[in-house]
């Protein structure tokens, strides 16, 4: 692991919470590491759990799905889906020898712009305990 | 369009709320590199005109068909940018932001490293927009026609606002009569206007209304569709009274076999009524109904030689063949208006409501005071041996309340308020009463209140800081155990009558109305409204508001006034004719699902079936989404096995190269 290793993070965001709570962590001027790059999604549900590991295999070193709380979905019941799937994904992953510290899940609201500053500095924090991820890539998909 | 895609970067300074952190050029330049990447700019403010001719001008001179815009988030502008570039002849859709202020230059405080992220959200932007497809949104006809449920106030007053503005309103109320809870009320604070008085004529307006169809004495049992078409279908349950033959006369109570036998719901269970009734004397509609579960014949099958009712009634109105009736319409929009329970004073044992009749609660008293309750407004109370006409009265607040042992943290928002009237209107009765109010804290927050809280103090009401711990019966007299906190004085108070300050709390029956509206409730249990600041009387659900008691304990004011807006809000559709359906639904590749409904179980708003088609020849099942129903989430596309149902603008093969974007670039 080199010294000044920066892990590279891919974040789903559904739209209605994390996504607003992430904008509104930037209207407040909430200062946060720059290694987190967001995929904007309508619903945490949306997060096919192949999503994640083709981050990863395309390069990411982390992973992070962040919705609505359980209950305030505004699908009613997306992030419950998200919550089953992914709590699957993370068995899978530790069970094929993925670092467990690579694969975050969150619960952030539209009004928690300083709770998406501690997940972003949370979800760094730990992929760079585990270091640059090398496991699984294959080739970069010619886009 | 098969064209060749031509992708314009329009990176935006935002004066220099993004350029002082993130190199624009840099990006701009870098943007040109990218694939299909014809043009690239930056511009002092993207989303001023001028900004806007720039991109307009491009795709004329460029012949650009994607659009990239790297400014704030798409949450603030995208409608600004798609409208702009379907001014210039391209598809709304064939745009996608990156958000360089609100989730870069604004967070981060280094140049390079901001300047390097916003480089990577620019192509990832660029990496889905290529595969973007153009969409059309649709429009739908929209009934002109609103379905509130419950005639409390909030329901008779939106009720009356759309159907002045010549909309069809189907107001359906679960009791035989309209008013709700405040039909019940005797004086309204802080005026002091009594409430009948107010309440009726609008109680009457909302049953002559030639707009309003009044279904009383009846539930909503289905209701299908969406916004702008919500298919409704109501059960009229059975008054065993023919409605048009009723006149209202009342000689049927009067002679009933069981008459004044049964607590009457309207009197809080203080007076008494007939198994056939009127709830109160100006209920709306103005006819009787038979109660099944306490009229001898409906129960036994038997009723002295022949039903006493059906003898004496000269409208020959009584029908005892008479069944519940299913009503069918269409509705363009919703409103719950479905108000409140008051707290059951006996889940807190230790004010003893169930042991002693001289402990009443707030509801109890209202009836007590009022002229047309059941002691004709003589405040009269039993204390175990007699009636009595109480000089010793004691208030209790918060009962229910910012109590966390009975579930309740939140504050019930009326109960101050009424307790001081019910003191004034006590001092009013009995001017030798003593009266004291034992309170936490006293909030009299709304217009009017503290000057009448004030009022009520000088008249001689004492206010006792304290929060009683327990009650209990001594000689003829009732003891309340309380520690006065403001003095630290323990008090023992012998008092002839305690009123239990009970709060509002969410109705025990409201789960029949979640499911049937796929509602949420907050936090507190009270429906959840879909933003608590700026969305207060909308719900997740689009075309269903939310008005009075049922979103939160509310006054006669607010409550009124969120009926008005749940009202004009409702009325938005009804007024269009036409509501727009999102274009960025699902859709099924009818050639590679295999009809195994996975999807059709996940969707939250059952906007997926099964149907059959013809598949080279054989009869296959197949997914389809109903497009109007479907918002879009992507949920069954993530659990679909073999990727076939996709939502639009965010279908696998948009969001695959948006990741390999962001991964390859490290
Ligand atoms: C003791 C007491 C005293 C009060 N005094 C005052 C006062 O002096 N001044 C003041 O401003 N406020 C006062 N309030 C508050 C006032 O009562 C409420 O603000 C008001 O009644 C709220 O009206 P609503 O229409 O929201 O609900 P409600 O009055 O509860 O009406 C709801 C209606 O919906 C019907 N309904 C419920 N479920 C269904 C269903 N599934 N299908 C069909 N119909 C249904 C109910 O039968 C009812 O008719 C007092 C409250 C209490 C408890
Ligand atoms: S049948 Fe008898 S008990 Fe029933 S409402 Fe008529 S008089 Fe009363
Ligand atoms: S779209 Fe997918 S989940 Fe739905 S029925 Fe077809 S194959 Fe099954
Ligand atoms: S996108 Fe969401 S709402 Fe639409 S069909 Fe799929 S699960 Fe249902």
């Amino acid at each position: 692991m080199s010294e000044n290793y920066e892990p590279n993070i891919v974040a789903f965001l559904c739209n209605w919470c994390s996504y607003a709570g992430a904008d509104l962590a930037g209207t407040s001027r909430v200062h946060y590491p720059a290694n987190i790059q967001v995929i904007r999604v309508m619903c945490s549900g949306r997060v096919n759990p192949l999503y994640v590991m083709n981050a990863l295999q395309q390069g990411a070193d982390g992973v992070l799905i962040s919705g609505c709380h359980p209950g305030d979905c505004h699908y009613m019941e997306g992030n419950f889906y998200a919550r089953r799937r992914m709590g699957m994904l993370k068995d899978l992953m530790e069970f094929v020898g993925v670092d467990p510290k690579r694969f975050h899940m969150s619960w952030v609201s539209a009004s928690e712009g300083h709770k998406w500053k501690e997940v972003v500095e949370k979800t760094v924090e730990e992929a760079r305990e585990a270091g640059p991820f090398e496991g699984f890539r294959r080739r970069q998909i010619d886009w | 369009m098969t064209d060749k895609p031509k992708v314009g970067v329009y990176v935006c300074h935002c004066g220099i709320n993004i350029s002082a952190t993130v190199d624009v050029e840099t990006v701009a330049d870098y943007a040109l590199k990218l694939p299909n990447v014809e043009v690239a700019r930056t511009y002092s403010y993207m989303c001023s005109d001028p900004g806007q001719v720039l991109i307009k001008n491009d795709i004329k001179e460029h012949g650009l068909n994607r659009i990239i815009v790297a400014s704030c988030s798409p949450r603030m502008h995208e409608p600004t940018f798609r409208k702009a570039i379907q001014e210039a002849g391209l598809n709304p859709y064939y745009l996608e932001m990156a958000n360089i202020r609100e989730q870069c230059s604004w967070v981060h405080e280094d140049m390079e490293e901001a300047t390097a992220k916003s480089k990577k959200l620019v192509a990832s932007a660029v990496a889905k927009v290529r595969l973007l497809e153009a969409l059309e949104s649709k429009e739908v006809d929209a009934e002109p026609a609103a379905l509130i449920i419950g005639a409390g106030i909030a329901g008779i007053q939106a009720a009356l606002d759309i159907a002045d503005a010549g909309f069809k309103v189907f107001l359906v109320e679960k009791t035989p009569s309209v008013g709700g809870r405040m039909a019940q009320l005797d004086k309204t604070f802080p005026t002091l206007d009594c409430s009948a008085c107010i309440l009726t004529p609008k109680m009457v307006d909302c049953a002559s209304h030639p707009n309003i169809e009044l279904l009383s004495y009846s539930e909503v049992e289905e209701i299908g569709g969406y916004i702008g078409n919500f298919d409704v279908k109501v059960r009229k349950k059975a008054r065993y009274v023919d409605f048009d033959k009723c006149t209202g006369c009342g000689d049927c109570a009067a002679e009933c076999r069981v008459k004044d036998r049964f607590p009457s719901e309207f009197d809080q269970g203080m007076g008494k009524r007939s198994a056939i009734y009127l709830p109160f004397p100006q209920a709306v509609p103005a006819k009787y109904t038979i109660d099944p579960e306490s009229c001898l014949y409906l129960t036994r099958g038997k009723c002295g030689k022949g039903p006493k009712c059906q003898e004496v009634c000269k409208a020959e109105a009584i029908n005892f063949e008479q069944e519940d009736e299913i009503v069918e319409f269409k509705v363009g929009a919703v409103i719950v208006a479905t108000g409140f329970d008051p707290f059951d004073a006996s889940r807190k044992p230790e004010y003893g409501y169930n042991d002693y009749p001289n402990v009443i609660t707030g509801m109890e008293m209202e009836r007590l005071v009022s002229a047309s309750g059941p002691t004709g407004g003589k405040v009269k109370v039993f204390n175990g041996e007699e009636e009595i006409e109480p000089k010793e009265v004691a208030f209790i607040k918060c009962v229910g309340s910012r109590d966390a042992s009975v579930g309740n943290e939140y504050c019930s928002r009326v109960c101050c308020m009424y307790v001081a009237k019910q003191a004034h209107l006590i001092r009013d009765k009995i001017p030798d009463a003593n009266i004291r109010v034992y309170y936490i804290d006293v909030r009299a927050f709304g217009k009017g209140f503290e000057e009448f809280y004030d009022r009520v103090r000088r008249e001689n009401v004492r206010y006792i800081r304290g929060n009683p711990s327990e009650i209990f019966k001594r000689g003829n007299k009732l003891v309340v155990k309380v520690e006065d906190t403001l003095t630290a004085t323990p008090l023992e108070d012998e008092v002839d009558l305690v009123v239990l300050g009970v709060g509002l709390e969410p109705r025990a029956d409201m789960r029949e109305i979640m499911d049937l509206l796929r509602l949420s409730q907050s936090p507190d249990r009270f429906f959840l409204e879909a933003h608590p600041k700026l969305r207060p009387v909308d719900t997740a659900t689009e075309g269903v508001f939310l008005a009075g008691c049922c979103q939160g304990p509310k006054d006669i004011p607010d409550t009124v006034a969120q009926a008005k807006g749940a009202a004009s809000s409702a009325m938005i559709p009804l007024a269009r004719g036409k509501v727009m359906i999102s274009a960025q639904v699902a859709e099924v590749d009818e050639a590679t699902c295999r009809g195994c409904g996975f999807c059709v179980n996940i969707c939250p708003y059952t906007a997926i079936e099964l149907v059959k088609i013809n598949r080279f020849g054989h009869e296959v099942e197949v997914a389809r989404v109903n497009e109007a129903l479907c918002k879009g989430c992507g949920s069954c596309s993530a659990g679909c096995l073999s990727d076939s149902i996709q939502p639009k603008s965010f279908r696998d093969r948009q969001i695959l190269p948006q990741i390999a974007a962001l991964g390859v670039l490290k």
